[in-house]
């Protein structure tokens, strides 16, 4: 029987990891021991409900409900002075608990200080857009929408943006394979020639380090060069190697190691 | 009805059925003055753009899903190809994120060697912005003189660590390199020499009437659009912030140099191109200072921490321990500690952040880029609309937009 491969989660895993291994931990400590962030958190607990609050590596992050995302970050722009919402995008922990988590990453120029903003949602659920407090949220969600599939709510344009508008799957899931899945195989060769060239053309090779050691039409085979096409798999012909300088060739004279001339100095 | 999914030329850019006078034009993706690969759909009445839509994807090749499926170190060479037009900046992010993520603390050397490659980097990127955009605007001159001095610099790299684009020159934990002998000499000889190139262009362009046609009141963002859209670096400066994070969150030795943050409250192409100018001019400064640190410094180049470095070669070729240690970093990957961190340079595009989730393992769970060009390809919505034709090159060439940091 073929062991089982969980289909929930393909990205690389470590092939060996040691029994006895515990992944140390970047330290949290309490968001008391900043004063500033303290104040922006207290402002926060005025009106919403922070499910965690911690700082890591100086860097307040604020836990919240995923309803809460248009007011806290109104709160924080308006009241707190975070002028700017300078990342947002998710992460994908469906594989584990079913949830996406979405992150906003915050400054404030005034303060020098950067907060988090965290929140999950499940696959289903959608989110409010952000993009009436900060137009960078327009493409930041565009995105988070083509490479998450997350619904964004009250959104202008809410098409792909990197990928094709017909793109199918969602290329930053942890299900969706490196090299791209079946639909990803076929889409040029439909796209540019039609469905009924895939058995001419067949599937496009979208794993970069394949080499096919028989393939004649890809792969030129150095120093043992055989026509374009030909059929090597019950073994090749012997190649005599003929060089084209060996009878000299036109406008180029002989390499004379004697004479040639190495440039120290490039006089900069 | 025409079919767009056979190779038949199929006309989008013209609508028949249509009784106003807009006309839908398709600048790129294949525009020598788009700077790479962007598609700008635009609704025209007249010369006049009523409507822009900027259409990115076509350089995507996925770097935040191959980082997931890399270790640490691997994924070093794939930030060559973000903003391919100064690496060592992109290097230097990463980096910086996974040291904060460990907690690592670099040698003296190594930061100033750093500080130099992220200066001539930032040289290198300005003087090829400031050839393309002229280039665009027509002055070819300037488009010479300015190559010629990125040539230098492009060698000084080689000279560094033999590659001319993408470097590759930063290694988690210090530089892989100690600088050859004459690249002190060298980049001094270059520097003495770059304040009369620079008023070589600024002759040839701070008064030419057709550039201050082009370039003055085109594009002017105001300070709240560009807080809005996230701008970061001269974009962001030029419309009135001061805001440079080499100042205001200092990295490595940008708290012991003296150099001042030049900003304009114009918002205009002109007040851009007048900062990229004066940014040159701070850049040589620093670099100068940096010139002289490099002096009776340790000769260490590598963070010393046995469980995320390998030890100094000599170490590997001659102790059992760090050759096995070497072993596993190399066919395993490090394994940062369970945590998150957000670690934010200025670029020479602006603010490069490196968002990274890791969960204790070789590959990190989530790799988020902050490339500051998405967003300053994304204010092109809101800008272009009421400029004309012409205007959309400048406003191109100003934006400073690379497309492998736009895609990624």
């Amino acid at each position: 029987m073929r062991a089982y491969t969980p289909k929930d989660d393909v990205q690389k895993k470590p092939y060996y990891t040691d029994r006895y291994w515990v992944a140390p931990q970047v330290a949290k400590s309490d968001v008391s021991e900043d004063a500033v962030f303290a104040a922006d958190l207290e402002m926060l607990k005025g009106y919403f409900d922070v499910l965690d609050a911690y700082i890591q590596k100086d860097q307040m992050v604020v836990v919240i409900h995923a309803k809460d995302n248009f007011g806290v970050i109104e709160l924080l722009k308006n009241v707190c002075d975070y002028n700017q919402l300078s990342e947002l995008s998710a992460i994908d922990w469906l594989a584990t608990e079913g949830k996406f988590e979405i992150f906003y990453q915050m400054l404030s120029m005034s303060k020098r200080k950067r907060l988090r903003i965290k929140c999950k949602i499940s696959e289903k659920e959608s989110i409010q857009s952000v993009e009436k407090l900060f137009r960078s949220a327009d493409w930041s969600e565009r995105e988070m929408y083509d490479m998450f599939g997350i619904v964004i709510n009250n959104h202008p344009y809410m098409r792909r943006i990197l990928m094709p508008d017909d793109w199918e799957g969602f290329p930053l899931r942890k299900t969706y394979p490196l090299q791209g899945d079946e639909f990803a195989q076929w889409y040029e060769v439909d796209k540019i020639f039609g469905k009924e060239a895939r058995e001419i053309i067949g599937p496009e090779i979208r794993d970069s380090a394949r080499v096919d050691r028989y393939d004649t039409e890809r792969f030129a085979r150095l120093g043992h060069e055989v026509p374009r096409g030909a059929d090597i798999s019950q073994g090749e012909p012997d190649t005599p190697l003929v060089y084209q300088e060996a009878e000299g060739v036109f406008m180029i004279e002989k390499f004379d190691a004697e004479k040639s001339v190495v440039i120290s100095d490039r006089d900069r | 009805m025409q079919q767009s999914n056979r190779l038949r030329p199929f006309f989008e850019n013209i609508t028949f059925d249509r009784d106003d006078n807009e006309l839908i034009l398709n600048f790129g993706p294949q525009h020598p003055s788009a700077h790479g690969q962007l598609r700008l759909m635009l609704h025209l009445q007249q010369e006049q753009i009523t409507k822009a839509h900027p259409d990115i994807g076509y350089l995507h090749r996925g770097m935040e899903k191959m980082a997931e499926n890399m270790i640490y170190n691997e994924f070093m060479p794939t930030t060559d190809r973000m903003d391919y037009i100064a690496s060592s900046s992109n290097n230097y992010g990463f980096a910086l994120a996974v040291e904060r993520l460990i907690g690592l603390e670099v040698p003296r050397r190594a930061k100033v060697i750093r500080m130099m490659l992220l200066e001539t980097n930032r040289l290198m990127s300005h003087l090829f912005w400031l050839a393309t955009t002229a280039l665009d605007i027509g002055a070819m001159t300037v488009f010479l003189f300015a190559f010629r001095e990125r040539e230098y610099l492009m060698d000084l790299i080689e000279d560094y660590c033999g590659a001319r684009l993408t470097h590759a020159a930063v290694r988690i934990g210090g530089v892989p390199l100690d600088l050859p002998d004459n690249f002190i000499p060298d980049l001094r000889k270059f520097l003495d020499k770059l304040p009369e190139n620079i008023k070589d262009y600024e002759d040839l362009l701070d008064t030419n009437r057709i550039w201050k046609m082009r370039m003055e009141n085109v594009g002017v963002i105001s300070k709240e659009m560009a807080l809005s859209w996230g701008c970061s670096g001269i974009m962001l400066r030029a419309s009135g912030v001061e805001w440079d994070i080499r100042k205001e969150e200092p990295y490595e030795l940008y708290d012991e140099v003296e150099f001042n943050v030049p900003v304009s409250d114009k918002g205009d192409n002109y007040a851009r191109y007048k900062l990229y100018m004066a940014e040159m001019r701070e850049s040589a400064k620093i670099l100068y200072q940096v010139l002289d640190m490099y002096e009776g410094t340790e000769p260490a180049l590598m963070a010393h921490a046995p469980q995320y470095i390998s030890a100094p070669k000599i170490d590997i070729m001659t102790q059992n321990y760090s050759l096995m240690q070497h072993f596993v970093l190399v066919t395993q990957g490090m394994r940062p500690p369970v945590g998150e961190v957000y670690a934010a340079t200025e670029s020479p595009k602006g603010e490069l952040g490196f968002y990274i989730n890791s969960q204790g393992g070789a590959y990190p769970y989530r790799l988020k880029l902050r490339a500051p060009s998405f967003w300053h390809t994304g204010i092109l919505t809101d800008l272009l609309p009421g400029h004309y034709i012409p205007d959309v090159v400048s406003i191109i060439g100003t934006t400073n937009i690379v497309f492998g940091e736009v895609d990624r």
